[in-house]
């Protein structure tokens, strides 16, 4: 919980809001440590409501772990731009990427801390999912 | 070397229960539940929380289920424990609860 475990699954936030994905974070490093890698991404390239797949791509690399990468999306855009991300992904990377059918928020929450009891990342995937179970 | 791995895997461990009050103001809320699901994570031990010694019993290392057990202050949450380190788990976790999950 206390330091940051590089084997443990990477999450990465997805927003059309920065400050949405930057709250999201927050509440992540607050509730579940820094024992998680994590980057949140938000905004269209102009500063607007939106998503970018550069965003998203830094974003994954910034929160890049050898487990995987585990991406929360909000809305529509942020899920084809993070798909779009992920197929823009090295080969090697692009199978340990997943993006989560989740709400973001508790999503976010959840999956760090699945992630910080060190489950792989189907696992981690499969419990930020259970909120819509 | 199987023989023995299977041996162990084949092994039963005694059900351990104990109970503790949730002193926490807002009981088991998101961050408690967070730092519970974490610390039962650190075990091998299966850790099951029910807030009637009858259940249901709620798989204490998935944090979704145990945020909705929403467990309010004041409730008594039972433990039901088995496993190699059942013991050192049911310690940590009681341990947990009495401390208020570091927020009382």
């Amino acid at each position: 919980m206390s330091s940051l475990r590089p084997g443990n699954v990477g999450i990465v936030i997805v927003s059309h809001s920065p400050k949405i994905a930057e709250g999201a974070a927050d509440m992540v490093r607050q509730m579940v440590g820094d024992a998680v890698p994590l980057a949140w991404t938000g905004g269209d390239v102009d500063g607007g409501l939106g998503t970018n797949v550069a965003g998203i791509l830094e974003a994954i690399e910034t929160a890049w772990s050898p487990a995987g990468v585990a991406i929360l999306v909000d809305l529509g855009g942020a899920e084809t731009n993070s798909e779009m991300a992920v197929e823009m992904l090295p080969e090697d990377r692009r199978a340990r990427v997943l993006v989560c059918n989740a709400p973001v928020v508790e999503g976010a929450v959840i999956a760090a801390t699945e992630s910080s009891g060190g489950s792989p990342l189907a696992a981690v995937k499969r419990s930020a999912e259970e909120f819509y179970a | 070397m199987h023989d023995a791995n299977a041996n162990r895997a084949a092994q039963t461990f005694a059900t351990l229960t104990a109970s503790a009050v949730l002193v926490n103001p807002v009981g088991l809320h998101a961050r408690p539940s967070v730092k519970l699901t974490q610390l039962a994570k650190g075990f091998t031990a299966k850790i099951e929380i029910a807030l009637a010694t009858d259940g249901p019993w709620t798989d204490a290392k998935s944090p979704v289920k145990v945020m909705r057990v929403k467990a309010p202050q004041g409730a008594t949450l039972h433990f039901r424990i088995a496993g190699p380190d059942g013991e050192a788990a049911l310690a940590a976790m009681l341990a947990l609860v009495h401390d208020g999950f570091g927020e009382a």
